[in-house]
């Protein structure tokens, strides 16, 4: 009880900035007026020169224009008698020491050569893999420890099941470097079944199956595990908030069963190919699906 | 020949033997099980859709609520998943504390099912023992943090109350007191005649279907599957212990049992070691930014809970809030095998079949 009795004090500095947070950064409300910021913005820009420009007599700007160009030539002559190179606009703004320049190019082409021969090096060492060196060379970290399951998850479903099943991979590491492959709706059926009757590295249980709600579209997420080899793997399936499905591989694991059902119930994502798709949670004439972000509770104090 | 017609009975959500607000619509014909339809959502109270509007440390209280026999999980599983977003170091009293109270709560749990199964099969007075000794471990609890049911002890990043020295020497004397009482168990029930009787081959499956369901703890282990998350991905301080995951070959009733009173030894001697190991001083709470602000990005971490694996997912939009926080619930996920295990079976086995998974009916709902 005592511990109840300090929860509030706790909290209440945090409670404070979390309400300025909420102001600032509080995306959904603010997401759909941008647009029409934008658009009343150029709808008054239009008319400020409308009514400006219908005044302006032809001669008068014919000789604004050329006053502009005569000065615009002016300034490139300047810089290039400073600088002894021909008229470069940016010249004009910083006064640069050629020779300072001239380093600096010959430091780069330097460096350059360095990377050059460092690799050169690399690739050409017996056994070196050039090939994977020149595939990741975008990530300046060590590569993954499970990168080698990625790829080989990656290559399996794309040879078992097609080359587009597969529309995301990444490492996930915060969660301690799982693999996380985001699975395309109409071929996850396919991509299941292979996923679970590998030989060896089959992914025989299904821990977990989430839904969340990322208000522009909603996804399916399934938590599976090797409990031979122990490997652990993160599976993505995404589908749109109107029409939210995605097939239901009860068939495959009879524990996405109620899983299923409670996202149906909770978020409003149709499994096709359930047994038994009812509210599980919420009593049957329910209307709405509570978790979507987009829903507005029964009684505001809750 | 006996006619027989077909009877629709309910059962529950008011009924002690469901052990909460569950109910179970079965068909029957004479007393033989046709079909067995659970309905569930009494206990509903919508916790994850509460959390997206809750910091991680608000949250902590609500995981008491949904496994109240073992309240002290379902905190871990929570503080653990924002640690491991956040790559947050424990102090190590504090993961001792951690883990000393999980024990003990698995040893509180298990009492509490095994005194209720008996209860539900018949046997009053194994009950009373179990609650006298479940009582020894409440107190304990009470004496740590104020509560004897709900906790809310652990923090993100370590535990609320540190322990004294008194208070782990009470822990000490708990652990030869409870090993004597555990083989006085076993003579009192589990050689039992009618005990045997009623349990031995009944709700029986095998490895595979039970892999397939996504049973976890006594109820895969009872098939002979040795997955123990302890074991197979040590959190926590596990991998400095010693001790054997008891498991079973048939995968009826009898193996849960005999699995569940084991795992109450095990809990023992892990225990015992903790003890020994212990750090003499240290803190009880670690490095924590004072608004807690996981990055974004999502974490699944799951642990094992008497009941199984219990699962928290977190997808985090670098807010003090969760986007979006979602529990596996092992007693959700074990209770989906019953409609299968209950066809064919007599009324009277409804009630041993369901108490032998061991369900909590707040965590079932959440």
């Amino acid at each position: 009880m005592s511990e109840e009795k300090e929860r509030p004090s706790e909290q209440a500095g945090t409670e404070a900035k979390q309400e300025t947070e909420a102001h600032t950064a509080d995306s959904p409300p603010e997401a759909p007026k941008d647009p029409e910021v934008v658009e009343k913005n150029e709808s008054s820009a239009a008319h400020e020169t409308k009514p400006s420009a219908a005044p302006v007599d032809p001669e008068r700007e014919a000789k604004l224009k050329a006053a502009a160009e005569a000065r615009a030539a002016r300034a490139a002559a300047k810089a290039a008698a400073e600088g002894g190179q021909p008229s470069a606009p940016d010249a004009t703004a910083a006064p640069v020491d050629p020779e300072r320049e001239a380093k600096l190019k010959a430091a780069a082409e330097a460096r350059a050569a360095r990377a050059a021969a460092k690799a050169a090096a690399e690739g050409g060492t017996p056994g070196g893999t050039s090939a994977s060196a020149g595939e990741t060379p975008a990530e300046p970290k060590a590569p993954s420890p499970k990168q080698p399951e990625l790829d080989e998850l990656l290559v399996h479903l794309r040879t078992q099941v097609g080359d587009s099943a597969v529309e995301e991979a990444s490492i996930n590491e915060l969660n301690g470097h799982m693999p996380m492959l985001t699975v395309r709706p109409e071929q996850w059926l396919a991509a299941a079944q292979t996923l679970r009757s590998t030989d060896g590295g089959t992914f025989d249980y299904l821990r977990n199956v989430s839904g969340v709600d990322y208000e522009t579209h909603l996804e399916v997420v399934y938590h599976l595990v090797s409990l031979v080899t122990k490997r652990e793997a993160t599976i993505k399936v995404k589908t749109n908030r109107e029409q939210p499905s995605v097939p239901s591989v009860t068939p495959i694991w009879a524990t996405a069963n109620w899983n299923e059902r409670e996202i149906y119930d909770l978020l409003g994502v149709a499994f096709p190919g359930h047994p038994d798709l009812r509210r599980i949670m919420m009593p049957d004439d329910w209307v709405g699906h509570p978790l979507r972000k987009d829903y507005v509770s029964l009684d505001s104090e809750v | 020949m006996i006619r027989t017609e077909e009877l629709l009975l309910n059962v529950g959500p008011q009924h002690p033997s469901t052990h909460g607000v569950f109910r179970i619509i079965v068909k029957l014909d004479g007393e033989v099980i046709i079909e067995a339809t659970p309905v569930m959502g009494y206990l509903h109270r919508g916790t994850e859709k509460l959390a997206e509007d809750l910091s991680y440390t608000q949250i902590i209280p609500y995981t008491d609520r949904m496994d109240y026999v073992s309240a002290m999980t379902n905190n871990y599983v929570l503080v653990h998943a924002v640690e491991t977003m956040m790559e947050l170091a424990v102090p190590e009293r504090a993961e001792y504390l951690r883990l000393v109270v999980m024990e003990l709560q698995r040893i509180a749990s298990h009492l509490v099912w095994w005194g209720t199964y008996l209860l539900d099969i018949g046997a009053m007075s194994p009950f009373l023992y179990a609650f006298r000794d479940r009582e020894t471990i409440v107190n304990l609890f009470n004496e740590l943090c104020g509560a004897r049911l709900t906790y809310n002890y652990m923090r993100v990043g370590g535990v609320k109350w540190d322990a004294s020295d008194a208070w782990l020497d009470k822990v000490r004397d708990f652990i030869p007191y409870m090993e004597k009482k555990l083989i006085e168990y076993d003579k009192l029930v589990s050689g039992n005649e009618i005990f045997l009787a009623r349990i031995r081959g009944v709700g029986a499956y095998d490895a595979k279907t039970a892999i397939d369901y996504g049973l976890s703890g006594a109820n895969l282990r009872c098939t002979g599957v040795d997955w123990d998350i302890r074991r197979a991905k040590p959190y926590s301080l596990y991998d400095r212990f010693d001790f054997d995951i008891p498991l079973g070959t048939n995968g009826d009733c009898y193996d849960r049992y005999l699995i569940r009173l084991e795992e109450i030894r095990q809990s023992l001697r892990i225990l015992t070691q903790a003890l020994q190991q212990f750090p003499s001083g240290g803190e009880t709470m670690g490095k924590v930014p004072r608004v807690i602000r996981p990055p974004a990005g999502e974490v699944y971490v799951s642990i094992e809970s008497p009941r199984g694996e219990i699962g928290c997912h977190i997808v985090s939009k670098g807010k003090q809030e969760p986007y979006r926080l979602k529990f596996r619930r092992p007693s959700f996920v074990n209770l989906q095998i019953l409609p299968k295990l209950l066809v064919g079976e007599t009324m009277t086995n409804l009630i041993t079949i369901l108490g032998g998974i061991d369900i909590v009916v707040g965590e079932v709902d959440c």
